[in-house]
């Protein structure tokens, strides 16, 4: 599905656009430039909303054990014993948020929820980042038919829309695990972030702080990795910040479609979501609401901070 | 320019290819095989020789690939493994449905989004703009089949404004011509019919419109900003021509061409979008056919069939955006 | 009777989360009409920030705009947004340093000249592109009925600089504003193009403000040149004074730094230390003291006022000006 960043879809376009994207990030002028842009993005209330909301759930997501009030998985007698076929408790002592349909302590699910769920969007996107990056520096590195085979290779990747890509990647394997969601939603974002690198890489290649350098008589190497993988380091940070956005949502589109984690005791807003929260929405709505705000809220703060990063590094911002 | 059409259509040939062929080696090598996939684990040793003699897998993986794409040529793409029927008469139904969808939905998104956009950037940091900001990123944040559901469940279940599910009031007799319900209607001149195919329209047309919408609106605020701070709008303005002139005419004309190209790419998130709109509204289209072949067994000539249209669809879209931004952008015409 | 009268303008910048900038500050000169008047400084001294404040062309959010800009009498600071439109584009032209981004990518070159013709002299499209043909022609354009179909990014760069000299031409006004008209342009174009609007306007009688940073085209161009400093006019003069002898150490300064043939060659060229952003912190006193090798205390003490000359149309704002030379 297209986001934000408008960087999950087909060839041509999605190439011009990652393209425009490099050239406008990843732009010429390093430590002044960045520092400037830190400065803008602490001024900007965007940047600071997105980074408290990351910040927020990151917090949860690491202290869940000490936060939660029970564990996620336990079913308690005196939950399960009051679910009924169209009755699941709500609020009760000791069960703020009441039960889930299986007798869990929902408040319980909903804090771990936020650690299963950074661990799908961080997992997928780090992978998809890692290799995209590894095949973007080769290609870049190397030219000639490495780059053409390897740039073919993502053009294809690039034909399918995101997350029917995912989709299908799912439907392909022979079974579906939290692995499999993982992989699925990396995978999709392996041509972006490729693109991303190389299009960044040839870009600076030509660009005058590069030529200066090689003028100063600078190492080949050292180019590389003092000159340019810096540069383009900070368009992939801000790729990655809303790539994370869209992953959370493509994993919560893949347990809605019944290609999630298959795992009943899993705690994940996505499956939370997907699976009961929809299916007892008139019996108890409160099942989807609050996975789903979790939801909204994590993919808002990664788009805001993503998206002010990205105007923080615009040249064209900056004054 | 027809050569960078024929370029265009080569390499819209060459994915195509490459994307078969990974499909085709890929459901070779799964662990079972395609033979499982059919017959299920429980099969006889005897079925299964008879099967995979009769699919050609005992010939060399060669001739396979070689049947295979000849068959995928000529249109033959198989029969679905859940009904048996042909895999093009399955989706050959389907498509009308899920076509009726997407362009309601694009029409909505495109609609709503360019004006919407176009006023919050001359609204720039007053308060229509800001809140078209917030509601925007809370459309590209919403996973878009919960937005489907609390829409259903407010509208449909105590108001009773729209229908729950379906394309069609089942006894609104339509008399089927072309597959799209609401233009049926008005083809057969059955009025009735076509103001509740209509009716049914509305709640999956706004879901799945939400995405490309927001991102319309987004681009198209972005995009006239960075336009107003152009030099030729100074100039304009310098020359003393009317507010309206400069809108309308140099304004917008530049601040569309970006847009263009969004459409075009939402043509994706459309694709993608449909197949968990329409599970939410029951709706019958493509996107249903996807998720009835992924759910419990896989009918994987289906799949293969809906993951080649689904590129053939977003490639060719995408070709006639390009085309059409050739013909808006005169920078783009000499190149 | 002067054209154009602008009296103590000043234009102050307020950014959010920054000091307010005062870009302009008191800036008064006059124009009569027929005459060319210079605006000559280093980049940021607020020269085109003036031309743009004349317009009534800054963005209203964030600026204040302070002073009187009479052009015929009329305060065009004053007057309703829709009146100024009225007479931007009929009584004042304006062109700009870079004519690719100045003119609009996808409108025909014709319809952009058109449309000037079309807004201001209620011509019909047809009438308007017949006589923008002519314009074109005007301005040195050749072929110009095929140019009238053809898009900016198709002409050279000097043929679009020519395009929008047309444009602001077009209605005939009495005053054109040339924001550094050439700086944009390779050296041969803009002598071109310098030689083509000294021509159009003393033909015309249209008088021109040119916007520049290069002694060279005031040289050639300019009856009075007013030099601008931080956002102040520190000298005025009429040209041959202003050349043959300036007053103020920067007018001094920028002279002398002009590589000259006549000059031996082992001499090195004379360079004005700093720039224009080595603000004073305080307000009073001379902005360019920091800079000046000419420096005395009363420099940075006082306000220094600018006080008129005995040149003709002569004004100076120093404490400490360059002697003058006993003519000989």
């Amino acid at each position: 599905m297209t986001r934000p960043g408008g960087i999950a879809t087909l060839a041509e376009h999605k190439r011009r656009r990652i393209d425009e994207l490099t050239a406008r990030t990843s732009g010429t002028g390093g430590v002044s430039l960045l520092r400037d842009a830190g400065r803008r993005l602490r001024r900007n209330p965007a940047a600071v909303v997105g980074a408290a909301l990351i910040l927020l759930f990151l917090v949860i997501a690491i202290f869940a054990p000490l936060v939660a009030p029970h564990d996620p998985v336990q079913r308690f007698p005196e939950l399960t014993s009051r679910l009924t076929v169209d009755s699941i408790p709500g609020a009760t002592a000791g069960h703020p948020l009441g039960s889930d349909p299986l007798g869990r302590d929902f408040a319980s699910r909903m804090i771990y929820g936020a650690r299963q769920t950074l661990f799908v969007g961080v997992l997928a996107t780090l992978i998809g980042l890692l290799s995209g990056v590894l095949l973007g520096a080769v290609a870049g590195a190397a030219g000639g038919w490495v780059d053409v085979l390897i740039m073919r290779i993502t053009d294809v990747m690039l034909a399918l829309p995101s997350l029917l890509l995912a989709i299908t990647l799912v439907a392909l394997a022979s079974e579906s695990t939290q692995w499999t969601v993982i992989v699925a939603v990396a995978v999709v974002n392996v041509p972006v972030f490729a693109r991303l690198l190389r299009g960044s890489m040839l870009a600076q290649r030509e660009s005058d702080h590069v030529l200066a350098a090689r003028a100063l008589g600078v190492r080949g190497r050292d180019i590389v990795t003092r000159h340019m993988l810096p540069n383009s380091l900070t368009a992939v940070i801000v790729q990655a910040t809303l790539t994370f956005a869209v992953a959370i949502l493509d994993a919560a589109a893949l347990s809605f479609l019944g290609l999630g984690d298959p795992d009943i005791n899993r705690a994940e807003w996505g499956l939370m979501l997907g699976v009961d929260g929809v299916r007892y929405l008139e019996v108890r709505p409160e099942l989807a609401y609050f996975p789903a705000a979790a939801i909204i809220l994590v993919a808002l703060g990664f788009t805001l901070l993503g998206e002010s990063m990205r105007e923080a590094l615009d040249p064209k911002n900056r004054r | 320019m027809v050569r960078v059409v024929l370029r265009r259509l080569i390499q819209l040939g060459v994915t195509l290819i490459a994307l078969m062929t990974l499909i085709f080696f890929w459901l070779r090598n799964l662990p079972g095989g395609p033979v499982d996939a059919l017959l299920g684990e429980r099969a006889t040793p005897q079925t299964r020789e008879t099967l995979i003699r009769a699919l050609g897998y005992d010939q060399p993986i060669w001739v396979q690939y070689w049947r295979f794409v000849r068959n995928v040529v000529t249109g033959d793409l198989g029969n679905s493994i859940r009904t048996g029927e042909p895999v093009t008469a399955v989706i050959s139904r389907a498509f009308p449905a899920t076509v009726e969808l997407a362009l309601a939905a694009i029409v909505i998104a495109v609609g709503l989004g360019i004006p919407l956009g176009y006023l919050a950037a001359r609204h720039r940091g007053r308060l229509l703009d800001n809140a078209t900001i917030v509601v925007t990123l809370i459309g590209i944040s919403i996973p878009i089949f919960f937005l489907g559901y609390l829409l259903k469940d407010w509208l449909t279940q105590g108001a009773h404004v729209f229908p729950p599910s379906g394309r069609i009031s089942t006894g609104a007799g339509n008399t089927d011509v072309t597959g799209f319900f609401v233009l049926d209607g008005l083809l057969t001149r059955e009025w009735d019919a076509s103001a509740d195919a209509l009716w049914h329209l509305v709640l999956p047309a706004v879901t799945l419109a939400t995405i490309p919408l927001a991102i319309i609106v987004r681009i198209t605020r972005a995009s006239v900003l960075d336009v107003l701070d152009e030099d030729y709008i100074r100039t304009a303005d310098a020359k003393g021509l009317r507010d309206a002139t400069i809108r309308r005419r140099h304004v917008l004309r530049n601040a569309l061409l970006p847009v263009v190209t969004t459409i075009g790419l939402q043509t994706g998130a459309l694709l993608a979008g449909a197949v968990l709109t329409e599970k939410v509204y029951n709706w019958g289209g493509l996107g249903t056919l996807i998720t009835d072949s992924i759910s419990g067994s896989r009918d994987y000539p289906v799949l293969q069939a809906l993951i080649l249209l689904a590129a053939f669809v977003f490639i060719v879209v995408n070709l006639l955006v390009d085309l059409s931004y050739a013909v808006i952008d005169p920078r783009v015409r000499v190149r | 009777m002067p054209l154009l009268d602008v009296r103590d303008l000043s234009v102050v910048f307020r950014r959010k989360g920054a000091e307010p900038f005062t870009a302009v500050d008191g800036v008064s000169f006059s124009v009569d009409p027929g005459q060319t008047v210079g605006l000559v400084g280093e980049s940021g001294c607020g020269k085109s920030v003036t031309s743009l404040a004349i317009m009534g062309l800054l963005p209203r959010r964030g600026n204040t705009v302070a002073g009187e800009v009479l052009f015929e009498d009329t305060d065009l600071l004053r007057l309703r947004p829709q009146d100024l439109r009225d007479r931007r584009g009929r009584d004042i032209g304006m062109i700009f340093q870079d004519p690719l981004s100045s003119l609009n990518p996808v409108i025909p070159l014709g319809l952009q000249v058109a449309e000037v013709l079309e807004r201001h002299q209620g011509r019909t499209r047809q009438a308007a592109l017949r006589e923008a043909r002519q314009l074109l022609e005007a301005v040195g354009i050749p072929d110009p009925a095929r140019r009238l179909k053809e898009f900016p990014h198709q002409l050279s760069g000097g043929m679009r600089q020519r395009a929008l000299i047309a444009v602001a031409l077009a209605c005939k006004p009495r005053l054109l504003i040339a924001d550094e008209p050439t700086t944009a342009l390779d050296v041969t174009i803009q002598a071109q193009i310098l030689a083509l609007l000294k021509d159009l306007v003393d033909r015309s009688g249209t008088a021109l403000v040119m916007i520049t940073h290069d002694l060279g085209v005031v040289a050639g161009l300019c009856d009075t040149v007013n030099v601008l400093y931080a956002g102040k006019v520190v000298e005025r003069a009429g040209r041959h004074d202003l050349f043959a002898q300036p007053r103020h150490p920067y007018t001094h300064g920028l002279l002398q730094s002009v590589p000259r043939l006549d000059a031996d060659r082992g001499r090195r060229l004379h360079q004005i230390p700093g720039s224009v952003s080595d603000n004073i912190p305080w307000t009073e006193g001379c902005a360019f003291a920091p800079r000046c090798a000419r420096v005395i205390d009363d420099c940075i003490g006082a306000t220094v006022a600018l006080e008129p000359t005995r040149r003709r149309d002569g004004a100076l704002r120093c404490t400490n000006p360059v002697p003058q030379e006993v003519p000989a």
